[in-house]
């Protein structure tokens, strides 16, 4: 069944994503490093839907719909943000800064 | 068997993660990143979701990576020029993470059995066969009719609705990454 040990590496996914997200800098890193958390969740809906039915399946399934439809806004907010200031490095963009 | 097959891919998920979080060139990290998501595909065919093992290669390690890839390439970001924040930021990170993780990890003592005596609420042993009913269901729908109808039957009966308000949210993912990415915003 291997619940527990799919409900672990999910975890340690996630984490591993929340560090990226904390640790770097450029905005597509970033967006990769949120992809990585949403796959660890992806993974412990698969694991538990053993138990509760396709249920998690079809969950799965949004999740990945949502996951494509922020990566193509947000990667368009990317391109336009490098055509202003021809960096995607979050420390240069301050603009709400105030 | 079934454990060590599945040791091994988890190894190669933390591995490919940890190495794409840690690369300098954004290029690398795609590429970890697509071995992250071809492990945890072998991961799900272990779980018996093979369909969801098949959508996970064609949709996030085809579709939204290539994305990621084009982007990359677009912008010319291949250099590898460091990105990382300073040194107490990366002890807060080494905190923020390490807590998440040590509080996340609590999860590997579930077991099916003891899952099913929360679930049930009853003090005694729940036999979790008979609590968690659907996901054999699910098992045994997938063997009679292929695993797809088992995923596609309650997408298409009991999730018909948010499945097609899905198609408003991809229709306005297109109109506003157009819209941002046209060139006089």
């Amino acid at each position: 069944m291997l619940l527990g040990p799919s409900l672990a590496l999910s975890a340690i996914l996630f984490s591993l994503g929340v560090a990226g997200v904390l640790l770097r800098r450029n905005a597509i890193v970033l967006f990769m490093c949120i992809e990585l958390m949403l796959n660890a969740v992806n993974l412990s809906f698969v694991a538990l839907a053993q138990l509760h039915g396709a249920s998690g399946y079809v969950m799965v399934f949004f999740v990945m719909t949502v996951a494509a439809a922020e990566a193509a806004v947000g990667l368009a907010i990317i391109i336009g943000i490098f055509r202003h200031k021809q960096s995607v490095d979050l420390g240069n963009i301050n603009l709400l800064r105030g | 068997m079934t454990e060590v097959v599945f040791y091994i891919f988890a190894a190669a998920a933390v591995l490919s993660a940890t190495l794409c979080i840690l690369q300098k060139s954004p290029m690398a990290s795609a590429l970890w990143l697509v071995s992250t998501m071809f492990s945890l595909a072998a991961i799900y065919v272990l779980l018996n979701a093979q369909f969801i093992a098949a959508i996970q290669v064609l949709v996030y390690a085809g579709a939204i990576m290539v994305l990621f890839l084009f982007v990359i390439m677009l912008l010319n970001l291949g250099h590898a020029e460091s990105d990382f924040r300073g040194t107490s930021s990366v002890a807060a990170t080494l905190v923020i993470a390490g807590l998440l993780a040590i509080e996340l990890l609590a999860l590997i003592h579930y077991t099916p059995r003891r899952l099913a005596n929360e679930f049930s609420q009853w003090p005694t042993f729940t036999d979790p066969a008979t609590t968690f009913v659907a996901g054999q269901v699910t098992q045994q729908e997938g063997a009679a009719h292929g695993v797809v109808m088992a995923v596609a039957a309650p997408l298409f009966q009991v999730y018909l609705i948010p499945f097609e308000i899905t198609s408003i949210l991809l229709l306005a993912a297109i109109v506003g990454a157009v819209v941002l990415a046209k060139r006089n915003v």
